[in-house]
C-alpha cells in the first residue's frame, strides 16, 4: 500500500508544535499500526531525519501504552481495538492517515506523540487501592464474592489505564477511568470501610488534575479499547452522592 | 569466589519457618533511616516496593514505562498456581514444589522450590484482600482450572487477564505508599548503572527519559526486578521496552549471572508473516486443552486445510506422546513442532507454522461452549490474522517467552555483590531449565510480598550505623561519568545504521543457532556472528537527535548494546553445557527416540558467570545443586 501521514511532531512540552506530512509506500496490509511507524522511522532516520516518537510497549493490546488519535480518533477506527492491533488492511492504499497525540489539557505533550499521564497514577495514589498490608490477610476463601458481583467488578477493572476515554472527551473528562477504578473496588467487600473516603478523594484529584466533567455524550464508552462501560459512570456518581452526605470529612 | 547458596539448616519443610524466626531483625525506628531502590514495578518489584515502604523503609522505586502499571507482567493471561487444595482434589505444598522442580527438569535449588510453594498460599490471600477480581464459583468461593503439566486444578485466574489484574493490585498498593509518602516512584526512569562503594551496592545512575538528565540516587540496599532477557532474539512474545540493561550492568560489576542460556520456547504463538514484524504475540496454553495440532503427512504440502483428508494429517503429537497428548509440556510441544517443520512439512506461506485445529471440539462440544471457553483468544487471533479460527484451523509456532536464566542469587536472593538483590524473572532461581506454565507470577508476588522483606533485613540489619548514602563520591562520579560518555558516544557516532539494524541481525543469529535447538557448530558460528555484529554496531550505529531530549533511538541503542554482550554469553554458556535439558536443547545429546537426554552426572549444577572483562570469556563457577528429598528422573510423556 501507499499512504500519505500527516503527523503531529513536537519537539518538547513548550513547543508549539504542528503537522507533517510523510510518503510512505510498500505498506504490507498485514503489518499493525505501530510496525507501519517502525517502518516511518526507518525511512526518517535513513534520511537524516528525527524519527517520531511514540509511546508503546506491550504491541498485544494489554499495557495501554499506546496513544495516538488516528483520524480524529483515539487507537483509530476500529471499536475496542488498540492502537497496536490496529491492522493496515483496515485502511486503503492511496489514504492520507492523520495521526495526533492525546488531546487533553491533563495529558500534556513531551514530545510528537508521547503525552505525560501520570495524573492518572496521582488519581490512584490519592484512593484508588484497598488499605491492606502485605501479610494482614484472611484466607482467600473467608471473604465470600457474589459471582454476578465479582464479574462486574471485573468488567471495570479491566479498564487498561491508556487514557482513549479522555482523549476522545469534549471536556476531557476522566470520568470513565475513575468511574472504573471506583465500580472495580465499590463492587466488593473488601474495602468496605474506605469506600466512602474512596470516592470522595479520587474525585477531588481528578479535579485538581483539570480534567473536564463528564456531559453523558458517551465518547469515552465509544472509543475504549476494552469496552468499558457508561454505567460505571452513573455508579461514581451515586457512590460521589453518597459519600458526600454519609461521610463527615 | 566460592559461591555459597546459604541454605539454612534443616529438613526443607522447617527451613523458611526456621529462618524467618532467627533471621535479624531492623527496629522501626531504625527502618526509616534507610533507603532502598527497587529498579522495575512488575509483579516481583510493584510488590517488593510496596511492602517494603509499609514496613518503614524509604523506598524509590524506577521503571522505564510511563506508569507503574505498565511493566510486562500485565501480558500474563492463564493464571497463578497456589497450593491450597480448595478443590480437594490431594494438592499439597509438597506436590506444588514436586511439579516445579520437574518440571524444571531438576536444574532448580530445593530450597528456593519449596519456600515458593510455601509461599503460594499467601499470595491468594493477599491478592483477594487488595480486590483482585479472580473468577468465582455461584457460591461465591473462587474458581480453579487446571493447567500444563499437573494433575490437579491449583491454578487461580482472572479470565485471560490474571497478570494484569494482579499487577494492577500490586500497583496500587504502591501508588498507595506513594501517597503516603513512604515511597517515591520515577517513571519514564531507566537505570544504567550501578555504583558499588567498599564492595556493596550503593545506589544506582539513572537517565530521565524526557529531559536526559543522568540522576545519581543512593540506597543502602538495591533491589533489582526487571524482568527477563527474551527480546535479545529480537522477536518475543516480550513487551518491546524489555531488556537485560540492568542486570547486565550489574553482571560487569561483579555480579554473577546464573543459566544464561535457558530460554523458554513457548509453543503457542502467532508465526511471523513478515519482515517489518516487531514482535510476536503469545496465544494462551489452555487453547491445546480442546484444539488438536497437526501437519499435512506429505512435504510441501500447500493444499488448503480443509482440502486435506483426515487420512493424509499426522497428529504428531498425539502419535508422539499418546498419553500426553496435546498437552505435553511447553518445552517438547516446541520443539517437535520444529521438527515437522525441519521435515518440510510445515503449514502457512513461511512452511514455519503448524496447525491448532477446533474442528472436532466444535463438532463434539458446539460452536458456543468452544466460544465461551476461548472466545476472546479467537478475536485476538481473527483481529491480528485476518482469519477465523472457527472456519480455518489457527496457524501457530513456537517463540520465545521466558528467560530461566538471570543474576545467581542465594537463598537470600542477594547476588553476589553484597546490598544488591534480584527477584522475579531478572534473577535464576526456581525454575530450573524450564518454567511451568502459571509459576512465573507466583515468583514474582512470591519474591515481593513474601520474601525479600524478610531476607533484605538480614543485610540492612549491619547498615544502621552507615547513615545517608553520600552520592557525592568518587564511586558516583565515576559511575555517571562512565554513563555520560557512553551515551555521548551513541548521538556522535554518526555511523549509517539504526539500531533496529544490528538488533535483528543479533535476533536471527540467536534464534537461528541458539534457540531452539544447538550444537557446538551452531553456537561456534553463532559466536563468530555476534563478534561480527558487534564491531559493526560500535562502528557504524546511526542514533539521530542528542542525549539531552526524549530519544528513544538512543534508549534501544544502549539497550542492543548490552543484548549483545548477554548474547555472547548465552553462546559460552550453551556450549559448556554438553547436555540437553528443559529450554535447552543440544542436538549432540538426545535418546534415540529424539528426547532430550540428560546428563546427571556432569552437569547438575548452576553455571554462574564472572565477569572478566570486555572481549573475554567469563570464568564459569559452579553452585552444584543437592537433591535430598526430590530423585531426579528422566521426564517421560510417552
Amino acid at each position: 500500500m501507499k499512504l500519505t501521514l500527516r503527523v503531529w511532531r513536537q519537539k518538547n512540552r513548550d513547543d508549539k508544535g504542528g503537522f507533517e506530512t510523510y510518503q510512505l509506500s510498500n505498506v504490507d496490509e498485514h503489518a499493525s499500526f505501530l510496525e507501519m511507524f517502525d517502518v516511518l522511522n526507518d525511512q526518517l532516520i535513513n534520511e537524516g531525519k528525527l524519527p517520531v516518537a511514540f509511546d508503546h510497549d506491550c504491541r498485544e493490546g494489554i499495557c495501554g501504552t499506546c496513544s495516538m488519535v488516528i483520524n480524529g480518533r483515539p487507537h483509530g477506527p476500529m471499536s475496542t481495538t488498540t492502537t497496536c492491533q490496529l491492522h493496515m488492511r483496515h485502511f486503503k492504499d492511496g489514504d492520507t492517515i492523520t495521526v495526533e497525540p492525546w488531546r487533553a489539557k491533563g495529558f500534556p505533550v513531551l514530545r510528537d506523540l508521547v503525552t505525560d499521564r501520570s495524573a492518572f497514577d496521582r488519581i490512584i495514589a490519592a484512593g484508588g487501592f484497598i488499605s491492606v498490608n502485605t501479610g494482614q490477610s484472611p484466607d482467600a476463601n473467608a471473604i465470600l464474592v457474589e459471582k454476578e458481583k465479582s464479574d462486574l467488578a471485573f468488567e471495570a477493572a479491566a479498564c487498561i489505564g491508556c487514557g482513549a476515554c479522555v482523549a476522545a472527551c469534549k471536556n476531557s473528562s476522566a470520568m470513565l477511568f475513575v468511574g472504573a477504578k471506583v465500580s472495580h473496588l465499590a463492587l466488593l467487600p473488601q474495602g468496605e470501610p474506605e469506600r466512602g473516603q474512596r470516592v470522595l478523594n479520587m474525585v477531588k484529584q481528578m479535579d485538581l488534575e483539570g480534567f473536564g466533567s463528564c456531559t453523558n455524550t458517551l465518547a469515552c464508552e465509544a472509543e475504549c479499547p476494552k469496552g468499558i462501560s457508561a454505567m460505571n459512570i452513573a455508579r461514581l456518581n451515586r457512590e460521589y452522592l453518597w459519600a458526600s452526605l454519609t461521610e463527615n470529612k | 569466589m566460592a559461591l555459597d547458596a546459604k541454605i539454612p539448616a534443616g529438613p526443607l519443610e522447617n527451613k523458611w519457618t526456621n529462618y524467618r524466626s532467627t533471621v535479624k531483625l531492623v527496629s522501626p525506628a531504625n527502618k526509616r533511616k534507610l533507603d532502598v531502590i527497587v529498579v522495575g514495578t512488575g509483579l516481583a518489584g510493584a510488590s517488593a516496593a510496596a511492602s517494603l515502604a509499609e514496613l518503614g523503609y524509604n523506598v524509590k522505586a524506577f521503571c522505564f514505562q510511563d506508569s507503574a502499571r505498565r511493566a510486562h507482567s500485565i501480558a500474563a493471561q492463564g493464571g497463578i498456581n497456589a497450593a491450597k487444595n480448595y478443590r480437594n482434589d490431594g494438592d499439597s505444598i509438597y506436590r506444588l514444589f514436586y511439579d516445579t522442580i520437574k518440571g524444571g527438569d531438576y536444574r532448580a535449588r530445593e530450597a528456593n522450590v519449596y519456600r515458593l510453594a510455601e509461599a503460594s498460599v499467601s499470595i491468594i490471600d493477599q491478592c483477594v484482600a487488595q480486590g483482585v477480581p479472580f473468577a468465582r464459583e455461584y457460591g461465591g468461593l473462587l474458581d480453579n482450572r487446571s493447567f500444563g503439566g499437573v494433575q490437579v486444578s491449583r491454578t487461580f485466574y482472572a479470565r485471560g487477564q490474571t497478570g494484569q489484574q494482579l499487577l494492577i493490585g500490586a500497583y496500587q498498593a504502591l501508588e498507595r505508599q506513594v501517597g503516603l509518602k513512604n515511597a517515591t516512584l520515577y517513571t519514564r526512569h531507566e537505570m544504567l548503572e550501578v555504583v558499588i562503594k567498599n564492595g556493596k551496592a550503593a545506589g544506582i545512575i539513572v537517565r530521565d527519559l524526557v529531559t536526559g538528565e543522568i540522576q545519581r540516587h543512593g540506597a543502602h540496599a538495591v533491589v533489582l526486578a526487571t524482568g527477563g532477557y527474551g527480546n535479545v532474539f529480537f522477536l518475543s512474545t516480550n513487551a518491546m521496552g524489555c531488556n537485560t540493561t540492568a542486570i547486565w550492568r550489574a553482571y560487569k560489576k561483579g555480579a554473577y549471572f546464573g543459566n544464561p542460556c535457558f530460554t523458554q520456547i513457548h509453543p503457542t504463538c502467532l508465526p511471523q508473516h513478515g519482515d517489518y514484524q516487531s514482535k510476536l504475540t503469545l496465544m494462551s496454553e489452555s487453547l491445546r486443552n480442546d484444539g488438536r495440532v497437526w501437519v499435512p503427512k506429505a512435504k510441501a504440502d500447500k493444499r488448503k486445510a480443509a482440502d486435506i483428508p483426515e487420512a493424509e494429517r499426522d497428529y504428531y503429537l498425539e502419535r508422539k506422546y499418546p498419553s500426553f497428548g496435546n498437552l505435553v509440556p511447553r518445552d517438547i510441544a516446541s520443539r517437535a513442532a520444529k521438527e515437522v517443520c525441519d521435515e518440510g512439512r510445515g503449514v502457512g506461506a513461511t512452511g514455519l507454522a503448524v496447525f491448532l485445529d477446533f474442528a472436532d471440539a466444535i463438532k463434539r462440544l458446539g460452536k458456543e461452549v468452544v466460544s465461551a471457553r476461548y472466545g476472546n483468544l479467537f478475536e485476538m487471533y481473527e483481529k491480528i490474522t485476518g482469519e477465523d479460527p472457527y472456519t480455518t484451523p489457527m496457524m501457530i509456532y513456537p517463540a520465545v517467552h521466558y528467560t530461566m536464566g538471570g543474576l545467581w542469587v542465594d537463598y537470600n536472593l542477594m547476588t553476589t555483590i553484597p546490598g544488591l538483590y534480584a527477584t522475579g524473572e531478572c534473577n535464576f532461581s526456581d525454575h530450573g531449565a524450564n518454567r511451568l506454565g502459571a509459576s512465573a507470577l507466583m515468583q514474582g508476588l512470591a519474591d515481593g510480598y513474601f520474601v525479600l522483606p524478610y531476607t533484605i533485613g538480614e543485610y540492612l540489619s549491619g547498615e544502621i550505623l552507615s547513615g545517608k548514602i553520600d552520592t557525592g563520591s568518587s564511586e558516583f562520579a565515576e559511575a555517571e561519568a562512565a554513563v555520560k560518555q557512553r551515551l555521548s558516544a551513541f548521538v556522535n557516532n554518526k555511523g549509517s545504521k539504526p539500531v533496529d539494524y544490528f538488533h535483528k541481525q543479533l535476533g536471527k543469529v540467536m534464534w537461528d543457532d541458539c534457540g531452539m535447538a544447538r550444537s557446538r557448530e551452531s553456537l561456534m558460528r553463532a559466536a563468530t556472528e555476534i563478534a561480527k555484529i558487534k564491531s559493526a554496531f560500535w562502528s557504524d550505529v546511526r542514533v539521530p537527535g542528542s542525549e539531552n531530549e526524549l530519544n528513544q533511538e538512543l534508549e534501544k541503542a544502549c539497550r542492543v548494546a548490552d543484548f549483545i554482550e548477554l548474547g555472547q554469553l548465552m553462546v559460552q554458556d550453551a556450549l559448556n553445557r554438553e547436555e540437553s535439558c528443559g529450554g535447552h536443547f543440544r542436538t549432540e545429546y538426545q535418546t534415540p527416540e529424539g528426547e532430550a537426554m540428560r546428563r546427571d552426572d556432569a552437569f547438575m549444577y548452576v553455571s554462574a558467570y564472572e565477569f572478566k572483562g570486555d572481549d573475554m570469556p567469563a570464568e564459569l563457577h559452579k553452585e552444584e545443586l543437592k537433591y535430598e528429598v526430590v530423585h531426579p528422573t528422566q521426564r517421560s510423556y510417552k
